[in-house]
């Protein structure tokens, strides 16, 4: 018999097809539901705004790794994500210089001065509009009503002032609504996280302990929980911020924890602090506690019994 | 009808199709036979014929005085051709054997007769019978089974499970076995139950396998103390600490053993052999092998004689179809790859398995996204993506205060990571190191 050169490796010899470009484009394809939404009830204005985000976001990542002469990662998807992401932060009506600046702080600050891919201990899309908030607060707040570009109330600014009409639940459900582009349809982004969880792509228990932790805490506070789960940002922070990999627990119980962090926080913020809106700032922080999480949620050892 | 599971595992493509609905054949008689002196997990034997030597069928030609161990018997009638170094297709190096020339006459050693009824004699007689007949167990860990079946006077067993869940892909010899013969199956686990002295039997199949379910529940019909389990096909379905959590919900501890949690565990195909020393007097010589694969013209479950050569049996099938890119002894997940086809099968070879170059190719890895995927695949609750990395960077202590040492190496962690990223390998290496480590330090 003939000698043939073969590979000599150590078990497993098997492995998935799914490699991370394909998650990354699984997530892709979950948040088009939304985009979509974005240009029916925002119009074109959304659209471009959506492209020159994902365009800067992979252009930034490309020309940093080309500069600092590392492998260019483009392929993998996640750039597309980030820039897609940060983009639904935005209101319709942005300058385009804000997703512009904001996908390079995203991708260069955030995500390859850390590190690159995997490293990043914040959201980079979530961090980069934090910033974007904080330099220009006008251009961030001046959200657009839906089918006009007049620049309107958003539901969460009217339930902390009082002051204006808060639209019907449906109108809240189908995104018909003034807001960031991409948050207004809960509809659209709950359909594209049903994908996500059928795919395997994220896990079920984050989305819904904060999801659930901002329904108990409104309605223990005297609040209409239902308007609070479909106003502001919760709906896309918490299908899809709060299961990025990355800055998230590994654990299940930490994910849980997770959960519930960015739920109290989220509430506490909407009820009684300075903004309107908490989703920001309750997912950064909670990427900040991460690892602490992690580290305090190990698993029971299989077959480990603690002595009574 | 309930089916039992374990917490944790992943998915796999199980390839079984390839070999499932072919009966076992009768390899062709090999010309030449290589034994290794170290088939089990315990000490090598000794030698007990020279070059020059005749040999017959069954003839014991290798033992050690050693508790752990268990005796060699020569597979054909012949002449001893050399006894020299040849490599070991599990220990990946060279070990001596005993190289036998076959006559091709099958003549059968004195000793090779039926015993007789199991019942007819004492606890000890049947542990020393199975001994001498150089039982081990065919799962792949090829422990002695004499040995297995002695556990410490203080250990109490009230259960013994009989793995035929066969997690693994490709490989279906366990399951043409219980297919074939099912009565010898309950027949060899009612011999072990007996040297154990236990009243509960158990044997557990994943439901990917419903015609097995089917024979060993007919011939298990009127055995009120032996039933028949359903497991979900979920691997590692059938490594003995998920078996024993999926259908008795114990949970051997970190570093202990079945008979700690009062099991014991053996293979199906150990159970078939142990019928034969009763009812055919055979000793071990011969075991089913599943040589499948991609790469080779056609695959097929054989009836192989100890020693054979995996070349042999390839050449049997048609040889490759494509180049081969990987030669595999056992399963895709827990196998373990060989450098040449030019080893011999040896008792605890399940299969031959040959990957075509694109199966081999296992790609670059990419960096750890921490999707936890390996978190949630792990069947023993470590985390693999913390103790990988560690062991990547050869941060061994870091790995050892995770607890690296529980793992089993059953390859989830590896084979769902989207980066491709070696989990299980790294690992791996860490196991050894920390060991070493420990071995060194004097601690145990």
């Amino acid at each position: 018999m003939a000698d043939y050169k073969v590979v000599v490796s150590s078990s497993p010899h098997l492995k998935t097809a799914v490699t991370t470009p394909i998650l990354m484009r699984d997530v892709v394809i979950a948040l088009l539901p939304a985009a979509l939404a974005a240009i029916v009830f925002f119009g074109m204005n959304a659209l471009t705004v959506m492209l020159v985000s994902v365009v800067s976001a992979v252009a930034s990542e490309a020309l940093f790794q080309k500069i600092t002469g590392k492998a260019v990662t483009i392929g993998d998807f996640s750039a597309v994500v980030t820039g897609l992401l940060l983009a639904f932060n935005l209101p319709a009506s942005v300058p385009l210089w804000i997703p512009v600046v904001g996908s390079a702080f995203a991708m260069i600050i955030v995500k390859q001065l850390f590190g690159g891919l995997g490293q990043n201990f914040l959201n980079p899309a979530l961090a980069a509009r934090a910033v974007l908030l904080a330099s220009w607060p006008a251009h961030l707040t001046a959200v657009v009503g839906p089918f006009d570009v007049k620049t309107t109330a958003t539901a969460l600014v009217v339930m902390k002032t009082g002051q204006g009409q808060i639209p019907s639940l449906f109108d809240m459900f189908i995104g018909n609504m003034a807001g960031q582009l991409g948050e207004t349809s809960a509809l659209a982004l709950i359909i594209g996280a049903l994908y996500l969880l059928a795919r395997k792509v994220i896990d079920w228990r984050t989305p819904v302990s904060y999801l659930g932790t901002v329904f108990v805490l409104t309605a223990l506070f005297g609040r209409d929980p239902l308007s609070h789960l479909l106003a502001g940002g919760l709906m896309l922070g918490a299908l899809f911020m709060a299961t990025d990999y990355v800055t998230t627990p590994v654990t299940k119980k930490g994910r849980i924890i997770f959960g519930v962090g960015a739920g109290l926080i989220t509430v506490l913020i909407r009820l009684y602090g300075g903004y309107p809106e908490g989703v920001t700032y309750a997912i950064l922080l909670m990427n900040i506690a991460t690892p602490l999480i992690d580290r305090f949620t190990v698993p029971r050892r299989f077959g480990y019994v603690k002595r009574s | 009808m309930e089916r039992r599971t374990f917490p944790g595992g992943v998915h796999v493509p199980h390839f079984k199709e390839l070999t499932e609905h072919k009966p076992i054949v009768r390899a062709r008689e090999p010309k030449r036979i290589v034994l290794p002196l170290s088939q089990h997990t315990g000490a090598p034997c000794e030698p007990l014929v020279r070059e020059g030597d005749q040999v017959k069928l069954g003839q014991k030609i290798g033992a050690s005085e050693a508790f752990v161990s268990a005796p060699i018997h020569s597979s054909v009638s012949g002449t001893v051709a050399s006894v020299q170094p040849f490599i070991h297709p599990a220990l990946g190096r060279q070990v001596l054997s005993i190289i036998i020339d076959s006559d091709g006459q099958d003549s059968v050693h004195e000793e090779v007769r039926p015993k007789g009824d199991y019942a007819s004699f004492s606890v000890d007689e049947v542990k020393r019978i199975i001994r001498e007949a150089g039982i081990v167990g065919l799962g792949g860990a090829a422990f002695p089974t004499a040995v297995k079946v002695s556990p410490p006077k203080e250990k109490r067993i009230d259960a013994y499970i009989l793995n035929g869940a066969e997690c693994e892909p490709f490989l279906t010899a366990d399951h043409r076995i219980m297919l074939e013969r099912p009565e010898d199956v309950l027949y060899g686990l009612k011999v072990l139950m007996y040297a154990v002295g236990v009243q509960n039997g158990y044997i557990c199949i994943e439901d990917n396998k419903p015609d097995a379910l089917r024979e060993m529940r007919k011939v298990a019909a009127n055995e009120p103390s032996i039933k028949v389990i359903e497991l979900k096909t979920r691997y590692p379905q059938g490594s003995e600490k998920q078996i024993i959590k999926a259908v008795l919900n114990r949970e051997v501890p970190p570093g202990g053993l079945p008979f700690d949690v009062g099991v014991m565990v053996s293979n199906v195909g150990t159970a078939a052999a142990v019928a034969d020393v009763f009812k055919k007097g055979l000793p071990l010589v011969e075991r089913v092998v599943t040589v499948t694969g991609h790469a080779l013209v056609d695959q097929q479950n054989f009836q192989v004689k100890i020693g054979t050569l995996f070349s042999d049996l390839i050449d049997q099938v048609g040889g490759y179809k494509v180049e081969p890119g990987k030669i595999i002894m056992g399963g895709p997940m827990m196998g373990i790859a060989q450098m040449t086809a030019e080893v011999p099968v040896i008792k605890g070879t399940s299969g031959i398995l040959v990957l075509t170059r694109q199966q081999a190719d296992w790609g670059e890895p990419s960096p750890c996204i921490k999707c936890a995927k390996c978190v949630d695949a792990c069947p023993v609750n470590l985390l693999p993506v913390f103790i990988g990395g560690y062991a990547e960077r050869e941060m061994y202590d870091v790995a050892e205060s995770m607890n690296a040492l529980d793992c089993i190496e059953c390859g989830c962690c590896a084979y769902v990571c989207p980066a491709r990223r070696p989990l299980t390998q790294a690992i791996r290496i860490a196991k050894w190191e920390i060991n070493e480590r420990r071995r060194k330090c004097g601690k145990k």
